[in-house]
C-alpha cells in the first residue's frame, strides 16, 4: 500500500505541475465546446463527431444537466467526466437538503474546481483530464451566469468562453464579435463561433439553451439547421454588402 | 464550581456499594447483599478480601450473646442489630434509576421563552431566572443570544449547551456568508443547528432553542431542539412557563400589530409565565428583528411590572380605630 502513497503530480524544478499541463493538453484534444452568456439565456454548444451508424445516438449525450437550473458541458476525458457529473449531482441535491435552497451557479463551481484540484495534491491519484463550462440561473437574482473550470482546479465567470479544440480561435473569434445579447442573438453567437471550426450543419454540433423560466432545452437538429441557414445568409448579405460598396441589400441565394 | 442549569436538579447523591460491610463484618447470619455481577478477576478480589477480613480480630465487636445462652439471643436481634436502613435508591438497578432521574428533568427546562412573527417582523422576549431544583440561582441571566446582527437565539435547556452551540451556530453562519458572499436564510442556519443537534441525539444534551431572523424570504422563525427535532412556525413558547405564555400571547395575537403593541403583548406573556411559573422569574428581556437587524426594546424586572399591572389598590378600612375618648 505504501507505494500508492507518493504522489503523481509533483512540482518541476522550474515550479510547473507537468501532470496538470499533460491534462490541459488532453483538454486540448477533446471536442471543442462553447458557452455564452446573454442577459436572459445562456447557451452551450458541443461540437458532435459523427456518430457511427449503429450507435444509439441518445446515449452519448455531451450537455448535461446538474439540477433544474444548472446545465455542464465539457471537453476533455468522457470517463472523468462522468465521475466528476455524478458528484456535482448529488452535491447539488445535499445542497438542497442541508440549507433548503438550490445551489448557486458559484457554489457548484466551487464545488466541482475543489474537487479537481484535490486530485492534484493526493497520493497514488492523476487529475481529471477535463475542463467544464458550467451554465445556470441564481435561484434568487435570477441572473444568468457562465463558468469554467480546469484540471488544475482554478474558475473564473465569464461572459463566452471556448474549450477543448481549436478553443484558441474560438475565444478570438467570441473577442472580436461578443455583444450583449438576449434570447435567439444568444443562440446565434455561440453557434458562429462553433462554426468557425466545425464543419456546418446540424448533424456536428449539439446546442442547449436554458432559461431562467423554461430550463435547459437541447435544440433538434432542424433548429440548428434553421440557425445554420440564417447565419450563413446573413454572412452572405456581409460579404455582398463589403463588395458591392453598400449599395446592394439583396440576399444572395 | 457553578451549575448553571435552569430546573435541573442537583443529584449529590450517589450510594456507595460497600456500605453494608462496613456494619457487620463477622456475623455469621446472611444479611442483605446486593447482587452484583462481578467476572472472575473481580470475584477472587472480593473472596480474597472476605478471607483477609475474617482473619482480623473482632473480638471484640462480637455481641455478647455469643458468650451468653442463646436465651436472649431473640431479644438481641432486636436490641443489638446492626442499625439497618434501606440501600438508597439507585442500587439495585441503577441504569433504571439513571432513566427515571432523567425522565424528572424532562420538563425541568425552567424557563420561560417565547417569539413571534407578525407584519413587522419578529418579536423575541424571555426571563432571566436560572434554578436548581427549588434554588434560585441567578436571576440575571442572559436567554436572548444574539448570533449575528439579525439573528437571534433563545435558551432553554442547558445554559452551556445552549450558549456553546448557538456560538458555534453563530462561526458557521459567518463562515458560509465569507463563502457564499452572502448571508445565510435562517432556514439554513437552522438546519445547520439541527443537524448537529441530531448528531448528539441521545448523549445528554439539552436544547430547547428558537432561532429567530430576518433574511432575504423576510422575517423566519424556527424551533430547534436536542431532539433533533425542528419546526416552522410563526408562534412558539419554550420552557416550564410556557403553558401561561401561549395563554396570553395567542389570545392577543394579531399579525396586523404594531412594534408597539407586540412589545407591550410580549411582555404580558412572559411577566405572566413569571407569575405562575416558579421557574420562571427576573427580568423580561424583549427584542425586535427588523428587515435591518435585532434591536433591544426592553428589560423589566417583573415584580416591578406586576405592581404596574395590579397597582396596590388603598383598601377601605372597615372600623377606623380611633383612640378612645378621653374618660
Amino acid at each position: 500500500m505504501a507505494r500508492y502513497d507518493r504522489a503523481i503530480t509533483v512540482f518541476s524544478p522550474d515550479g510547473h505541475l507537468f501532470q496538470v499541463e499533460y491534462a490541459l493538453e488532453a483538454v486540448r484534444k477533446g471536442n471543442a465546446a462553447v458557452g455564452v452568456r446573454g442577459s436572459d439565456t445562456v447557451v452551450l454548444g458541443v461540437e458532435k463527431k459523427s456518430t457511427p451508424k449503429l450507435q444509439d445516438s441518445r446515449t452519448v449525450r455531451k450537455i448535461v444537466s446538474l439540477d433544474t437550473h444548472i446545465a455542464l458541458a465539457c471537453a476533455g476525458l468522457k470517463a472523468d467526466a462522468r465521475v466528476l457529473i455524478n458528484r456535482a449531482r448529488i452535491e447539488c441535491q445535499s445542497h438542497r437538503l442541508t440549507v433548503e435552497d438550490p445551489v448557486t451557479v458559484e457554489y457548484i463551481t466551487r464545488y466541482i474546481a475543489g474537487l479537481q484540484q484535490k486530485y492534484t495534491q493526493s497520493g497514488g491519484v492523476r487529475p481529471f483530464g477535463l475542463s467544464t463550462l458550467i451554465v445556470g440561473f441564481d435561484p434568487h437574482s435570477e441572473k444568468p451566469a457562465l463558468y469554467q473550470t480546469d484540471p488544475s482546479g482554478t474558475f473564473s465567470a465569464w461572459k463566452a468562453n471556448a474549450t477543448g479544440r481549436n478553443s484558441n480561435s474560438m475565444r478570438e473569434f467570441l473577442e472580436k464579435n461578443y455583444k450583449e445579447t438576449s434570447g435567439k442573438e444568444t443562440i446565434k453567437l455561440a453557434i458562429r463561433a462553433l462554426l468557425e471550426v466545425v464543419e456546418s450543419g446540424g448533424k456536428n454540433i449539439e446546442i442547449a439553451v436554458m432559461t431562467h423560466k423554461d430550463g435547459l432545452r437541447q435544440l433538434e437538429e432542424a433548429e440548428i439547421d434553421e440557425y445554420v441557414a440564417e447565419i450563413e445568409a446573413e454572412k452572405a448579405a456581409a460579404e455582398a454588402a463589403k463588395k458591392g460598396g453598400g449599395a446592394s441589400t439583396s440576399a444572395s441565394s | 464550581m457553578l451549575l448553571l442549569v435552569f430546573g435541573l436538579s442537583f443529584l449529590s447523591f450517589f450510594p456507595s456499594l460497600s456500605l453494608s460491610q462496613h456494619f457487620a463484618p463477622t456475623r455469621t447470619k446472611p444479611h442483605h447483599r446486593i447482587s452484583v455481577s462481578l467476572n472472575l478477576k473481580q470475584r477472587k478480589q472480593r473472596e480474597e478480601k472476605r478471607r483477609m477480613m475474617m482473619k482480623l480480630d473482632t473480638s471484640g465487636l462480637e455481641s455478647f450473646s455469643a458468650a451468653v445462652p442463646s436465651a436472649m439471643a431473640a431479644a438481641e436481634d432486636q436490641l443489638f442489630a446492626p442499625p439497618s436502613f434501606d440501600l438508597p435508591a439507585g442500587c439495585a438497578d441503577f441504569d433504571k434509576f439513571q432513566m427515571e432521574a432523567k425522565q424528572t428533568l424532562k420538563h425541568a427546562k425552567g424557563t420561560t421563552t417565547l417569539a413571534f412573527i407578525f407584519n413587522q417582523g419578529v418579536i423575541v422576549a424571555a426571563d432571566s431566572r436560572a434554578s436548581m431544583g427549588g434554588y434560585i440561582s441567578s436571576q440575571s441571566v442572559k436567554k436572548i443570544i444574539e448570533i449575528n446582527p439579525y439573528m437571534l437565539g433563545t435558551m432553554a435547556g442547558g445554559a452551556a449547551d445552549c450558549q456553546f452551540w448557538h456560538r458555534n451556530l453563530g462561526i458557521k453562519c459567518r463562515l458560509h456568508e465569507l463563502a457564499n458572499k452572502r448571508r445565510i436564510s435562517v432556514t439554513g442556519a437552522s438546519k445547520l443547528l439541527a443537524n448537529i443537534l441530531y448528531s448528539y441525539r441521545g448523549m445528554g444534551l439539552s436544547i430547547g432553542t428558537m432561532i429567530a431572523g430576518w433574511d432575504e424570504k423576510g422575517p423566519g422563525l424556527y424551533y430547534v431542539d436536542s431532539e433533533g427535532g425542528r419546526l416552522k412556525g410563526n408562534r412558539f413558547s419554550v420552557g416550564s412557563g410556557s403553558p401561561y405564555a401561549y395563554g396570553v400571547l395567542d389570545n392577543g395575537y394579531r399579525p396586523d400589530m404594531t412594534v408597539e403593541e407586540a412589545h407591550e403583548l410580549a411582555r404580558r406573556a412572559i411577566y405572566h409565565a413569571t407569575f405562575r411559573d416558579g421557574a420562571s422569574g427576573g427580568v423580561v428581556s424583549v427584542y425586535h428583528v427588523g428587515p435591518n437587524g435585532w434591536k433591544k426594546l426592553s428589560g423589566d424586572d417583573v415584580s416591578e411590572l406586576h405592581y404596574k399591572y395590579y397597582p396596590v389598590q388603598p383598601t377601605p378600612v372597615e372600623h377606623e380605630m380611633v383612640d378612645a375618648p378621653p374618660a
